[in-house]
């Protein structure tokens, strides 16, 4: 064996190594960020961070409920609107999307998708806010929704193509009509995709905090109108950390790892969804 | 379902036996219901396009008075003062861009040897939880990253990573100064953690896409596995590689809550990583809402608009790129 083989051989394990051990810091940085979040939140968890709303500065013993709802609200509402219209984009991307139109929304849902949510939460204010004359809950949850639409439009996108061609095949030639065949078959098919798409959509905007900024404002009350400022978790969080006392940044914590526990609910609800359809697609 | 039959139904007739009519008649709102169903589609997939219109739209307008005031000295002048009416946007400009190579030269590293080792090296079992875990750091809120950043990580750069620093670069002009905490090492470093996953996940489905005989080639005229993943399936997959790391490049320039938190939020321009800085996110973050004059408020917009200008170019150039490798598909546009 010559001294160039070892060589290479000796190179090929070292980089190996090193990838190894790249991939690693990954997913310590991770497990770190986790382990924080779960150590100094649940330390500051009690019953009355979810059911009593926010204190004055200084006192101890306040909670979140009211974000807690707010994001509830906020949450349900960016949903509401979002996912029917990134719903129906996917289905149309997938269905009628090959020519030019297809080819722009394609394009234009993947360059929005990149977006920076702060500049959303701009364009909600000029659109909703500044008209209306006062921050709402409601601005708050178009903004969000305005965010989900790509992402939504794309995985349903791709969850319908993965429905093979011979069943649509088979519904058109039963008599099928062709809105009857995307709806009843072929969006069928692929529901649990899709739900998985929209469940990770959901994840993500529960935890923007940047477009709610200037139309959800933030509240101290309890406030379940959708029709004036409201506060969400996310907010919550950003107030509570920048903030100088020490019982906010506790607070902060709690509210951190409540907002981490909703993300992962919905994430791993999402792979869920995902498995049911492995399962029973074969 | 209430279909109006758009196209007249065709009348029968006299000639023609009667019973051809109710056929022909439900063939006839079969085709109009498909219109409409069609119709439905488009308009809801028409609402992209026009809400990305009205953004430029409402940006641009918002944003005319200070460009007609300011002109290029907005991008290429350092005062920023509200009281005075004076707005020169270069710090933020600058710490944006910094903040986010910064973060780039960071991550990319660790998310190329997250997808190389999910790819090439990692037995199948540890596959899918590893991306699993690499993916859940998307999933964490800007937010959190932020509070993050202030209570662990900024305690652990002063004790832990900036002596050292100081030792070994202290010559160069890069980490001079008192080092406060906020800071562009905070921020870069925030924002590495958090555009690893993205990059990660690109790379992955790129390398994924590279067809497996280049990997077979190599690797029949005897090159060792590491020499067969650098010279046959990295190069093949180049282009879409180089759009992976341009896509998280894309996400730093707009990340928001995470950046404002722990960069110091300081309107000044300095080499130094130890300095605190200033990003236009954060810049739209912190003074939006106090913003009282008209044509401050349109500061802030053209602000908005530059920083919307370049992630669109920035995300653009890496989506063309990386549909060169993986046609077509949505990847990258999923969080988990």
């Amino acid at each position: 064996m010559s001294v160039r083989r070892l060589r290479r051989r000796i190179v090929s394990g070292l980089m190996t190594g090193l990838v190894v051990a790249l991939c690693g810091v990954a997913v310590l940085a991770l497990l770190l960020i986790l382990g924080d979040l779960l150590v100094k939140g649940a330390s500051s968890l009690d019953w009355r961070f979810f059911v009593k709303n926010p204190v004055p500065a200084g006192q101890s013993g306040g909670g979140v409920a009211n974000a807690i709802v707010g994001t509830a609200i906020i949450v349900g509402l960016g949903a509401l609107i979002g996912l029917p219209v990134g719903i129906g984009s996917g289905l149309y991307l997938a269905e009628y999307g090959s020519g030019r139109l297809g080819w722009i929304v394609r394009f234009l849902a993947d360059v929005m998708n990149g977006t920076p949510s702060i500049v959303v939460g701009v364009f909600a204010w000029t659109w909703l806010v500044k008209p209306m004359g006062h921050f709402s809950a409601f601005a708050g949850g178009a903004a969000l929704a305005i965010l989900m639409v790509p992402m939504v439009a794309r995985t349903t996108e791709e969850m319908v193509r993965l429905v093979p061609h011979s069943l649509r095949e088979a519904a058109l030639a039963l008599g099928y009509p062709r809105w009857r065949t995307s709806i009843g078959i072929i969006a069928r098919t692929a529901l649990a995709g899709i739900v998985t798409g929209c469940l990770v959509a959901v994840a993500r905007i529960a935890g923007e905090t940047a477009p709610l900024l200037f139309t959800a404002l933030g509240n101290l009350n309890f406030s379940t109108s959708i029709n004036q400022p409201m506060q969400t978790l996310s907010l919550q969080i950003f107030t509570y950390a920048t903030g100088p006392f020490e019982e906010w940044h506790r607070l902060a914590w709690a509210a951190a790892l409540v907002l981490m526990g909703l993300v992962l609910v919905l994430a791993l609800g999402a792979r869920w969804a995902v498995r049911q359809r492995h399962d029973t697609g074969r | 379902m209430t279909a109006l039959p758009i196209e007249p139904v065709p009348q029968a007739t006299d000639g023609e036996p009667p019973v051809a009519t109710p056929r022909r008649g439900g063939a006839s709102t079969a085709n109009a219901a498909d219109r409409l169903y069609k119709g439905v589609l488009t308009a809801l997939a028409l609402g992209l396009p026009i809400l990305m219109l009205a953004l430029v739209e409402q940006l641009t307008t918002n944003a005319w008075p200070a460009i007609r005031q300011f002109g290029w000295r907005f991008v290429g002048t350092s005062v920023w003062d509200p009281v005075a009416g004076v707005f020169g946007a270069a710090p933020m400009i600058f710490g944006t861009l910094a903040s986010s190579f910064l973060a780039v030269i960071i991550a990319v590293p660790l998310a190329l040897g997250v997808a190389v080792f999910l790819t090439e090296f990692a037995p199948k079992a540890v596959r899918q939880p590893i991306a699993f875990v690499v993916e859940l750091l998307a999933a964490i809120p800007s937010v959190v990253y932020g509070l993050w950043g202030v209570f662990v990580l900024i305690p652990f750069l002063r004790t832990y990573l900036v002596p050292p620093l100081r030792a070994v670069f202290g010559w160069t002009p890069f980490v001079t100064g008192v080092f406060y905490g906020n800071s562009l090492l905070a921020g870069g470093i925030i924002l590495a953690i958090m555009i690893v996953p993205y990059i990660a996940a690109v790379s992955r489905e790129v390398l994924l896409a590279v067809p497996g005989t280049q990997r077979e080639a190599a690797l029949g005229m005897g090159a060792t596995r590491w020499e067969a993943v650098w010279t046959a399936v990295m190069p093949y997959g180049r282009a879409g590689l180089i759009g992976a790391v341009i896509l998280g490049l894309g996400r730093a320039l707009g990340e928001t809550m995470a950046v404002t938190m722990v960069i110091g939020n300081r309107h000044d321009i300095s080499v130094s990583v130890l300095q605190p800085a200033y990003t236009m996110a954060a810049a739209i973050a912190n003074e939006f809402s106090e913003a009282t004059t008209a044509v401050y408020l349109s500061a802030l917009f053209e602000v908005g608009l530059i920083l919307f200008v370049i992630t669109v170019l920035v995300n653009a150039l890496a989506r063309l790129l990386i549909w060169q490798v993986a046609r077509g598909t949505a990847v990258g546009s999923r969080a988990l």
